[in-house]
């Protein structure tokens, strides 16, 4: 069948089994959002309010899904808008396909009106990218962007797509697979790696799980829980890697790292071996480098060899996809005649349990106003635990992290690695339109909501009635911390000056605000928000602005160094 | 240590840029640079010579397998391998000097393969120490332009690099 390229763009998206693209239309992209117009039969296109928004969405899409997110985006503006998302999705591993108009092949390279080199700009935060010169190369051109961004470690793609090759004819079939010589994934770990972590485990005294987001980009949750189960270890998670372990089991010590729990970066610190799944020893988890676990051995799963042993020296390195791995591993256990060693591994618990019984977690509680900390106790209790919560960036975010226990995967959907404020409007959306039916809440700070707000607009448009729990404490709350401890209390341009009346303005948006101070009323408040199941609800909520996240460890600090109030 | 590394890539625009851009952005450092295609023109065969410790060049090394461009890498110095570079050097060569530079190319076997009424200019062929060893027994007053390719490198015997 002869289709133009912008035709091919769209079928082929079709053909892949796409059934959601964010975008937002352009001069530049023009043919293929008449193709949309024409073409498309089962493909949604959402107009979202800025591309950067559009990227956000579709990569919450697919953290929530696992399955690929599509934007679609003009050249210029519309593509340096797009590139916060990219490098979010790219600092996270998260599938996200991006699809880009260019000014016609004859005119690269002149200056020409909303040109930008964006392959160039965007090459150091994609896993690849692609500028298609020829009609003829398109349809494969996309499939591979397909395979790459889904295989291996998953990571971002770009394809940029002149207006000529866009209006250009040729023959389309749908290339069901493709071959890239030079791009080789793992498929399995090598068996006398896996041999040998299971002797360390086997052996171990003092031996913790650290697993992270590997394990949910990878689907290994099943596979994960059956492994820490049988061998009764103690797990940690990494702010990623939330609900790939059930919270609520007595095994899970909670997050590790900068915010982590006092049991969690203890159990770290003294560990004998520690096996490291889907992670990458970041520095929000190891603290200063040198003091990192001083006495483990590590074992380290991971399916990119470039994770391993990047920042911490590893003694098992295992490179393969997480479920297979464990699968192994779990074979191998099935015939394995060893046990753990029970006395020590009890000895282990009890120290544990010594150092859990501090309970870190514990905040003071207060009539007068509202703590941050039981906003979110509350939002677990209203949904049930069951909800999907996006967020947004800074104290809030480690609040959600803290006091919202996950005990599923794909739950929990935040920026990590780019820690990018503006995510969780976006992020909610993304999730609503995968879920439709599923409770979703953004929790968000009136610093990070300012910086997409203008999607409470797609949100009317497209039916989307997500909850927005804004923990407002009139300050950039995270920067107010670290300037507490770190710089004497100067509050440099942290406070949040003329804020606007939320209520009014999410009304402007044809949505139900709320303003809540008083803590008596928050309960009943939040559950008449959540009793509106087909509206949009922004909730107010004022809270201390004092409220600090505990415990912490300060940059450059070991894990047995942590502030805890 | 001073590593030498090959490696064959899509000859494709934009895949010399993804090796460059990798180094810059992880604060890599490449001396020594040379591309060009290879019997398969959809090949290209780039050597490159950087400096690091052993973490820091293993991680170099993923770090390339890891784009999508590169089809093989080889770091060179693990094996025994031939490494060679082309030096051009432009040298000022007037009255007894000219008598001298011939004398000195002769001993470096180095060729000269222009000359003009006040200059000669000299190829030499060999390794980096050779090329610098040549440099340093020149008078540097009569060096006019120093041309080097930057090394090239092959396995010995029946190892290669290939697809
Ligand atoms: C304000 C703020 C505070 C933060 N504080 C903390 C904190 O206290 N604690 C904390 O943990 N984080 C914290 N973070 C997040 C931190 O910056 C990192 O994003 C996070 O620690 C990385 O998580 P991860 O190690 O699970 O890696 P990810 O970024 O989730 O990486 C996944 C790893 O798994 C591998 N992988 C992917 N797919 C597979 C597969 N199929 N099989 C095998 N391996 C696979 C990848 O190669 C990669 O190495 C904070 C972030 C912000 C913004
Ligand atoms: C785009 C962006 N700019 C700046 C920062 C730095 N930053 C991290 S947290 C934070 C404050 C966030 O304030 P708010 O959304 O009100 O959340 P709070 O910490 O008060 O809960 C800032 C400015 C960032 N992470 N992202
Ligand atoms: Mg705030």
């Amino acid at each position: 069948m002869e289709l133009t390229g912008a035709q091919i763009v769209v079928k082929f998206l079709e053909d892949e089994g796409v059934e959601h693209l964010w975008g937002y239309p352009g001069g530049a992209v023009l043919p293929i959002y008449d193709a949309l117009d024409t073409t498309a039969t089962k493909l949604q296109h959402i107009l979202v309010r800025h591309e950067q928004a559009a990227t956000h969405a579709a990569d919450a899409y697919s953290r929530a899904t696992g399955k690929p997110g599509l934007v679609l985006v003009t050249s210029g503006p519309g593509a340096t808008n797009a590139i916060t998302g990219l490098a979010t999705a790219y600092m996270d591993s998260i599938p996200l396909i991006v699809i880009t108009g260019q000014v016609p092949t004859n005119m690269i390279g002149l200056d020409a009106f909303q040109e930008v080199d964006t392959v160039g700009i965007s090459r150091p935060i994609v896993k690849h990218n692609f500028l298609v010169r020829d009609v003829a190369d398109l349809a494969e051109t996309l499939k591979k962007a397909f395979h790459i961004a889904l295989t291996g470690r998953p990571g971002p793609v770009l394809i940029d797509i002149p207006k000529d090759v866009q209006n250009a004819k040729t023959e389309y079939t749908y290339p069901e697979s493709v071959n890239i010589r030079s791009y080789n994934v793992v498929t399995k770990g090598h068996s006398g790696q896996i041999r040998k972590a299971i002797d360390l485990m086997m052996n171990a005294e003092r031996p913790v799980f650290y697993t992270g987001g590997g394990v949910v980009l990878g689907d290994a949750s099943a596979q994960l829980t059956e492994l820490v189960r049988t061998m009764g270890y103690p797990i940690t998670q990494t702010l990623m890697g939330l609900g790939a372990f059930p919270a609520s089991d007595a095994q899970s010590i909670g997050m590790l790292g900068m915010h982590g729990t006092y049991e969690a970066n203890l159990a770290m610190h003294h560990c004998d071996v520690l096996i490291a799944i889907g992670a990458r020893f970041d520095d929000r988890v190891t603290g200063k480098i040198e003091k990192f676990c001083p006495t483990a051995k590590i074992i380290h799963v991971d399916i990119d060899p470039a994770s391993i042993s990047k920042n911490v020296k590893v003694d098992v390195p295992i490179v393969g996809p997480v479920a297979q791995v464990l699968e192994d591993m779990l074979d191998m256990l099935r015939h394995e005649k060893r046990k753990p060693n029970s006395e020590a591994i009890a000895a282990w618990w009890k120290q544990i349990d010594e150092w859990r019984s501090i309970k870190c977690l514990t905040y003071q509680p207060s009539t007068k106003v509202i703590k941050p900390q039981s906003v979110i106790e509350l939002l677990h209790e209203i949904t049930k635990g069951d909800a999907y919560i996006t967020s947004d960036v800074g104290q809030h975010q480690m609040w959600a992290a803290q006091y919202y226990p996950f005990d599923k995967p794909r739950r929990w959907i935040n920026s990590g690695g780019l820690g990018t404020m503006g995510v969780g409007l976006p992020y909610a959306m993304g999730v609503k339109m995968a879920f439709p039916d599923a409770e979703v809440a953004c929790v968000t700070g009136e610093g990070s909501i300012q910086m997409n707000i203008q999607e409470l607009s797609t949100c009317l448009q497209y039916g989307l009635p997500v909850k927005i729990i804004c923990l407002n404490n009139r300050f950039l709350g995270m920067v107010r911390q670290w300037q507490e401890f770190f710089y004497d209390r100067r509050y440099s341009m942290s406070y949040m000056d003329s804020l606007p009346d939320f209520v009014k303005l999410v009304e402007a948006y044809g949505h139900v605000g709320m303003k809540v101070t008083d803590p008596a009323e928050l309960e009943t408040k939040m559950r008449e928000a959540f009793a509106m199941k087909d509206r949009l609800v922004f909730m107010d909520i004022q809270t201390d602005h004092t409220e600090n996240v505990y415990p912490m460890i300060p940059a450059g600090a070991g894990q047995n160094e942590m502030i805890l109030v | 240590m001073r590593h030498i590394i090959s490696m064959l890539m899509e000859n494709e625009s934009g895949a010399l840029s993804r090796v460059a851009g990798l180094f810059s952005a992880r604060g890599y450092n490449i001396q020594e640079l040379t591309v060009a295609p290879t019997e398969d023109e959809t090949v290209s065969r780039l050597t490159l010579v950087t400096e690091g410790n052993e973490q820091q060049i293993e991680q170099i090394v993923k770090h390339l397998n890891r784009l999508v461009d590169v089809v093989k890498v080889v770091d060179l110095t693990n094996g025994e391998h031939i490494e060679r570079e082309l030096l051009l050097i432009k040298l000022m060569a007037t009255g007894a000097h000219r008598e001298e530079l011939k004398r000195l190319a002769d001993i470096f076997r180095a060729q000269i393969v222009d000359v003009s009424a006040t200059t000669y200019t000299i190829q030499l062929v060999g390794n980096k120490s050779k090329s610098d060893a040549f440099i340093n027994a020149l008078d540097a007053s009569l060096i006019l332009e120093t041309v080097r390719s930057g090394a090239l490198g092959i396995m010995r015997g029946e190892k290669r690099l290939q697809i």
